[in-house]
């Protein structure tokens, strides 16, 4: 059986101000301290469409290849709820901001374009508290017209694996432009996964929805788990029907959600209060100028033009904070980039995650950083004294060079005082150097060793190998 | 008095805001029988009168400093009640005010009350209020039309010089014309929607009803321009009032369209309208035939669309968060129901359940979409009359004010007394009504519509009639 996945992906836009109203959109505030009268859809107040989403919407449409529609309308999507205000939702139907596009996404060596459907314009609705009171349930608008992106995949992923690789290209695609925080806890990158299986050479099959996963573990459990289910109905002769379903990462399954969504009429029609909204060529071609260099093409540059692996390139290229660090690093310290790479991406990014900081709230910046890839880079610096500088930096504010000075970290590479301790050292051990001359290599380990040890960790081992194998032979 | 000569006798000191203030609220009380009034603010118009007196004496001049007024009930005023003439809102105190209230205080008028209403503006006769039926000054066993039936009758009755209104299907002009004054509807974007109410987004429009077309000029102008709060008003130049008053009739092109003065129309206004027409002919205009043929598809299209918007304008009435809500619900189903069976009078259901109907999925294409198609021709047919005609003129409603329950049982016969203003609203475009003589003691209406943004040609066609007629300045019997 094949599986097919469609992917519903509701980003939050990173403005100030919710989509059609003043109030604010950080999170987190007491309940409805953050909802004016427009949001609580009181009689007469009208919405206004925020322009910072507009031109958030335009960006991200611009990196994903979208076509920008020159005319797109807004829609009300009618139903009630009691936590949404109005009695519909404002949202877009029938003519969207973005059509079409696609998501790069590669899964082990395979690469593939994931196309994209459409991407519209609509505002969240508030939220249902049903803890707070005896008996009865609260509603909090705080979240009600903070403005949403809907990204909605064509149905051509084919395994979890794949949703994943997709999901992921485009939150670290939302972040890297500024669009979203993407923040999944807080619910700013939400997803809706359609699943169906047939078998090969039939049409697709009937699809369940799975609403509102909030990780990308859970994505890729849900979806297997909802396979699985589904190829097994059908195996046993039974059938899949069209629903909505919920995710139990506790029991890790998907269960039916009955009633609420099920042959709902929204009776969409046009907003009448909300005018078309008409994109000026000039603000387009102004976002399209104002793009920064895209993840995709970054790692590409990386692996080209600096030689990293593809490894290193993914990974310097999920963040762009980490990408912009990783060439601050290789600007100050004048190092190769492969060197530089090796400190961002292990030292560096381990220690941050030890102490769980993102890169945007690292002690160590990345100018300090590249002062001591620099030592590295010219030698001054064995990997491990450089290691013990880098966690003294990384503590405090010193430069590279006040910590080497300060804990004496100066690795001797000079052949005059090293020549000194490689024939102290040879001399000491007869019986080894007998053994190594007698072809024992394994030896020429001991002797770096035992000049270690003489001048404290501080002899360059690179230089003492090249002289011991000079007076050895 | 009229609002310019109170603006007169208020800046020359022969009168003061409080007096005026004092005499609309005596005037009020004097009429409370015609039930014009839901609320009067007796107290904050005082103080506001005092306050205007203060501010002349130090030498202000607003452009309505001193001068009181009524709001239709569908204007949300802050710490004021706002009702909307509907159980749903009896008890609803909005927090905000319409951006036309606040324009209105910063011009220093002085608000009396809220005016009376068809419940959220649905309706032809003002008996669809929750509030009850508003009689007619001139008759008072008669409906004053609706749904601005309460702003209407106050004008007649002469408790304030102006008052404000709404219009969606007629609501400004059709109670001007049972009241025989004048009531100006302005292009759709004109007015900001801010605050007021709101019945069919798409329809709606503030404006205001006044004695003369030069006071509803005055009006208009403080409370028309763009606002930031709505995406569909339009930043258009104020009417040029001047200009205005100064416009000759000679070869203005006046149509007459033939849709418009057909078979429903009673006698006695035909005979007025003629009349009226032959008075801008002796005056130099030229009176031709035009022809509207999509406007009788008009109330059709109407009754689609403006249902439409309501049944989704209307589903913030849910009794969670203001407004009414029944007692003791049982689960959320219950509330939703009964809190809206119980707010809702019978039109505003019959009307919701109407735009539901026509949005529903099998049956969008065949109402709404094409009643869209519809609304498009008749905007089509008014530009291409507006190619050869500077004004299009008509009686504003088929017959003269109509007696309290006449047309309750017929709701046909009651949406065909808009039948010559609902295509107006469809297409947007501007109109008004001025007193143009009587039917059997009742006055009847002429209405005016001219090109998109071209109200200072209305206003200017207006005044010219009401300087060589005295239509306007009748007053009904009752209102001494």
């Amino acid at each position: 059986m094949l599986a097919t996945i469609g992917l519903e992906v509701h980003v939050q836009l990173q403005t100030h101000s919710k989509i059609f109203s003043g109030a604010a959109t950080a999170y987190g505030a007491e309940p409805n301290a953050q909802a004016c009268a427009v949001d609580l859809g009181m009689p007469g107040t009208l919405p206004v469409m925020n322009a910072e989403a507009v031109r958030l919407a335009i960006r991200l449409g611009l990196a994903l290849g979208s076509t920008i529609a020159p005319r797109s309308v807004f829609a009300r999507k009618n139903y009630f709820y009691p936590d949404l205000p109005k009695g519909y939702q404002i949202s877009q139907f029938e003519a969207p901001i973005l059509i079409g596009g696609g998501v790069d996404i590669r899964v082990g060596d395979t690469e593939k374009r994931i196309a994209l459907t459409r991407a519209h314009l609509e505002e969240d609705a508030g939220k249902s508290v049903h803890d707070a009171f005896h008996r009865d349930s609260g509603i909090d608008l705080n979240r009600a017209g903070t403005p949403l992106l809907e990204i909605v995949s064509e149905p051509v992923i084919e395994s979890a694996t794949e949703a994943v690789a997709y999901l992921k290209a485009l939150h670290t695609l939302v972040r890297w432009l500024g669009v979203s925080d993407g923040n999944m806890q807080e619910g700013s990158f939400r997803c809706d996964a359609n699943v169906s299986v047939r078998r090969p050479g039939e049409s697709l099959g009937t699809r369940a929805e799975i609403k509102n996963v909030n990780s990308f573990r859970f994505v890729e459990k849900a979806i297997d788990y909802e396979i699985e289910r589904q190829i097994r109905l059908i195996e046993s002769g039974g059938k899949v029907v069209q629903e909505t379903r919920l995710y139990d990462a506790q029991r890790d399954e998907t269960r039916s959600m009955r009633g609420k969504e099920s042959a709902h009429d929204y009776r969409y029609f046009p907003d009448p209060d909300l005018p078309p909204l008409v994109l000026d060529a000039a603000l387009i071609a102004a976002e399209r100028d104002a793009l920064p260099e895209l993840p995709d093409a970054r790692r590409q540059r990386y692996q080209s033009a600096l030689g990293l692996t593809a490894y290193d390139a993914t990974q310097l290229t999920q963040d762009r904070a980490l990408s912009e660090a990783f060439e601050a690093v290789i600007a100050a310290s004048g190092a190769p980039a492969k060197l530089c790479a090796n400190w961002v991406l292990s030292e560096w990014q381990g220690a941050l995650n030890a102490a769980n900081l993102s890169i945007e709230q690292s002690p160590l910046s990345a100018a300090r950083l590249g002062g001591l890839v620099a030592r590295v880079h010219d030698g001054s610096l064995s990997s491990k004294m450089a290691k013990q500088a880098f966690e003294a930096m990384f503590a405090g504010t010193e430069s590279a060079d006040d910590v080497i000075a300060r804990l004496g970290l100066k690795q001797v590479s000079d052949s005059g005082a090293l020549g000194a301790h490689v024939d102290a050292v040879i001399s000491e051990h007869p019986a080894q150097v007998a053994q190594f001359r007698a072809g024992n290599e394994k030896l020429l380990a001991f002797f770096v060793g035992q000049i270690m040890k003489r001048t404290q960790g501080q002899a360059n081992p690179a230089q003492v190998t090249v002289l011991l194998r000079e007076r050895l032979q | 008095m009229s609002l310019l000569s109170l603006l007169a006798a208020l800046d020359d000191g022969s009168t003061s805001a409080r007096a005026a203030t004092e005499n609309a609220l005596d005037r009020a009380a004097r009429h409370a029988d015609l039930n014009a009034l839901i609320t009067i603010a007796a107290d904050a118009a005082r103080a506001a009168g005092d306050a205007a007196d203060a501010e002349r004496a130090r030498g202000a001049r607003g452009a309505l400093l001193g001068v009181p007024f009524a709001h239709k009930d569908v204007f949300c005023t802050r710490d004021i009640l706002s009702t909307a003439g509907s159980k749903m809102l009896a008890n609803f105190v909005p927090p905000y005010s319409a951006t036309i209230h606040d324009k209105l205080q910063a011009a220093g008028a002085v608000l009396i009350g809220k005016a009376n209403m068809d419940e959220f503006a649905m309706g032809s006769s003002n008996e669809h209020s929750h509030f009850g039926a508003v009689r007619n000054p001139w008759d008072r066993s008669r409906v004053p039309g609706g749904s601005s039936g309460g702003s209407a009758a106050l004008v007649a009755a002469r408790v304030v010089p102006f008052a404000t209104a709404s219009d969606t299907g007629g609501s400004i002009r059709q109670p001007a014309a049972l009241c025989g004054v004048t009531g100006i509807k302005p292009t759709y974007g004109r007015v900001s929607r801010y605050g007021m109410i709101a019945y069919a987004s798409s329809l709606d429009q503030a404006g205001v009803i006044a004695t003369s077309a030069h006071d509803a000029a005055i009006a208009l102008n403080v409370i028309a321009g763009f606002d930031p709060r709505d995406p569909t008003s339009v930043d258009a130049p104020p009417i040029d009032i001047d200009g205005a008053l100064a416009m000759s009739l000679a070869g203005l092109r006046i149509g007459r369209p033939r849709q418009w003065c057909g078979a429903g129309i009673d006698a006695g206004v035909a005979n007025a309208i003629d009349a009226a027409l032959a008075v801008y002919a002796a005056h130099g205009a030229r009176i031709v035939d035009v022809d509207l043929p999509s406007s009788e598809h008009a109330i059709a299209a109407y009754y689609v669309i403006a249902p439409a918007e309501a049944s989704s304008n209307l589903a913030r009435f849910d009794g969670v968060r203001y407004g009414h809500r029944c007692a003791n619900p049982k689960d959320l189903a219950d509330l939703y129901t009964r809190s809206r069976e119980e707010g809702f009078g019978h039109e505003v259901q019959k009307r919701i359940l109407t735009g539901t109907y026509v949005l529903s999925a099998g049956y969008y294409d065949a109402y709404y979409h094409r009643a869209l198609k519809v609304r498009r021709l008749i905007a089509e047919d008014f530009a291409r009359v507006f190619n050869d005609v500077d004004v299009i003129a008509g009686p504003t409603s088929p017959s003269v004010a109509f007696k309290l329950g006449e047309k309750l049982a017929d709701p046909v016969a009651m949406y065909l007394a808009d039948i010559n203003t609902v295509s107006v609203n469809l297409a947007g475009l501007p109109a008004l009504s001025i007193p143009c003589g009587f039917s059997d003691g009742l006055p009847v209406g002429l209405q005016l519509c001219a090109p998109w943004w071209q109200e200072s040609r209305l206003i200017g066609a207006a005044h010219a009639f009401q300087q060589v007629t005295d239509w306007h300045r009748a007053v009904p019997g009752g209102a001494a």
